[in-house]
């Protein structure tokens, strides 16, 4: 695990600058700044409503933040076309829709769209290699003619994964990626993106609820509270019992295992601390 | 007329009465027959996958309504006929326009809004019409019946000449729109995150579809079901890649309604086409809806 504080802030590759947004007229976030490096995965948890998944879209030019500027690559994201951000940039958000009667192949080809001039109607030489490299990546091969409806859960999120690493991105952010997969469809698909994180230097921003996974795989968190940056660095400065009863309510303690990985126990009283406000969604 | 007859008359040979037959009365309805067909198909296709609903269908945005609201309105109230058409185009590109703000007021162009927008707005204009129908005399109703149900009765050469360049030009266009529907139906946030205009894109396609619809609706009145079902019956037969479902439903709705047209004229009396369309699509929707349930 790399300390954060070694990375020279010029050399960010993703950059949100005080970042202000929401959806329309509504605020989320209040002023949240945030950097990614080359080659980093950092983790973003929260409580829900938090804002995590409206920090992810505006990263993502699917919102437009009210004030502040997105950074990729030194340009301002949102003064760039769209389809220029999506060949650096992909996202996986965190409900799929699921088109009917596409095969995992024409799923994952839909991925080279960005790269594509309007006047290319087929995938080129490029455009193949890419898809089915996204494909055997993921895992896929031996599905790619099936339907994607006729797939598991686990196979779903890996197909829609390939989507995005057909864009050939060189940052990825993902929306709660493990959420409806079991302990080793979650496992196995963070084993897969740190593959993709350390042997293609993917730049990698998660949404993730489980803490313990988050510490685990990536190399910083960053922790909001109702739109609000609580804590960003490294696990150990993040995780911590006082910030865990701030953001989630609830008594914890950290323990570091034998083999050196810090984990998260929430209190065998497993009391919350006060009833949650209502309010907060 | 024999076969040889008709390869004659084609060819501009042979007797003068085949020849007329032919040229100013067979063909000419039948190519706008297909004309209407085509932008039908069309519009339908963009629309269902726009807005991701199976029942969208070309008159969704509240075209049909507000073309019919000022073609009743010139028809009762005597205006001359000539005029009717170009009436109903506008009054339908002017609904749609209406659906669309509604639909953006507030920020985005979700397909909720719009759909919800295209109810309302339907709803208005019908309640209108139907009084403007309640009010009017006798004959006047017969002919705004007529044409509410949709015909191609007396359709021919000035309608082909005058709409048929339109329709040509927005089927050519509506094709290049593929794409954005492939991604369009990822859902709204991997789509933009492809790099897709939710804005843009959907601005696109509505117009498209509305001229579409606008011009079907100008040369034939309100033939519904076609673009309902044919967009449906594409789906099934070239799956779901709006690559081949754009171009396949508008060759198909040309079929389906030059079919339609030809079965109406059979009887000894002439049915309106779009009371042919409708008596057909309807237990072929349901069919189409079986046989989906049967495979899910």
């Amino acid at each position: 695990m790399e300390d954060y504080q070694e990375y020279n802030l010029s050399d960010a590759l993703l950059e949100a600058q005080n970042l202000v947004g929401g959806y329309g007229k509504q605020t989320i976030l209040q002023n949240v700044s945030l950097s990614l490096h080359k080659g980093e995965w950092l983790s973003l948890v929260g409580a829900n409503g938090s804002g995590k998944s409206t920090l992810l879209k505006l990263c993502s030019r699917i919102l437009t933040p009210q004030i502040g500027t997105v950074l990729l690559d030194g340009k301002a994201i949102h003064q760039q076309p769209a389809n220029v951000v999506a060949r650096q940039l992909a996202i996986l958000p965190q409900q799929q829709t699921i088109p009917s009667g596409l095969t995992v192949r024409q799923l994952v080809s839909l991925g080279r769209t960005p790269h594509q001039p309007w006047w290319q109607w087929e995938l080129n030489a490029e455009d193949r290699q890419m898809v089915e490299t996204a494909i055997a990546q993921t895992q896929l091969t031996a599905l790619s003619d099936r339907p994607v409806e006729q797939l598991s859960g686990g196979e779903r999120q890996r197909a829609f994964l390939a989507l995005t690493l057909a864009q050939n991105p060189q940052v990825l952010l993902l929306d709660e990626p493990t959420t409806f997969l079991d302990l080793h469809h979650q496992l196995e698909l963070l084993e897969l993106l740190k593959t993709l994180n350390q042997e293609h230097q993917l730049s990698i921003i998660t949404v993730l609820h489980d803490i313990n996974l988050a510490m685990r795989y990536s190399d910083r968190l960053a922790m909001l509270k109702q739109g609000v940056m609580k804590a960003i660095g490294r696990s150990d400065d993040v995780i911590t019992p006082k910030n865990l009863r701030q953001v989630f309510d609830v008594e914890a303690v950290t323990v570091i295992t034998p083999v050196g990985l810090q984990i998260c126990l929430l209190s065998p009283s497993h009391t919350l601390v006060k009833s949650r406000d209502p309010t907060v969604t | 007329m024999s076969w040889h007859e008709l390869w004659q008359a084609l060819w501009h040979q042979g007797e003068s009465i085949n020849q007329t037959i032919i040229w100013e009365l067979r063909l000419p309805r039948i190519i706008a027959a297909m004309v209407v067909g085509a932008a039908l198909g069309m519009s339908g296709a963009l629309l269902q996958g726009m807005l991701r609903n199976g029942l969208a269908d070309p008159f969704v945005l509240g075209i049909s309504a507000g073309a019919g609201l000022v073609a009743i309105a010139m028809i009762t109230l005597g205006v001359v006929q000539t005029l009717v058409p170009v009436g109903a185009w506008i009054g339908a590109i002017a609904t749609a326009i209406l659906v669309y703000t509604l639909g953006y007021l507030g920020g985005g162009l979700s397909v909720e809004r719009l759909i919800l927008a295209g109810v309302a707005i339907s709803s208005m204009f019908g309640a209108i019409q139907t009084t403007l129908l309640l009010l009017a005399d006798d004959g006047r109703i017969q002919s705004a019946l007529n044409w509410l149900i949709g015909s191609l009765n007396g359709r021919g050469w000035p309608e082909v000449n005058n709409v048929g360049p339109y329709v040509g030009i927005s089927l050519i266009a509506a094709c290049l729109l593929a794409r954005p529907l492939n991604l369009l139906n990822l859902g709204d946030d991997l789509a933009s995150g492809l790099g897709t205009s939710l804005v843009r894109s959907r601005l696109a396609i509505g117009a498209v579809a509305s001229l579409l619809a606008a011009s079907a609706v100008s040369m034939a009145g309100l033939i519904g079901f076609v673009g309902l079902v044919v967009p449906h019956g594409v789906r099934l037969l070239v799956g779901s890649d709006y690559r081949w479902i754009l171009p396949c439903s508008a060759i198909g709705g040309a079929w389906v309604l030059t079919l339609a047209d030809l079965l109406s004229r059979l009887g000894t009396v002439e049915l309106p086409v779009g009371a042919v369309t409708a008596l057909l699509g309807s237990p072929l929707f349901i069919w189409l809806l079986y046989r989906r349930g049967q495979r899910g």
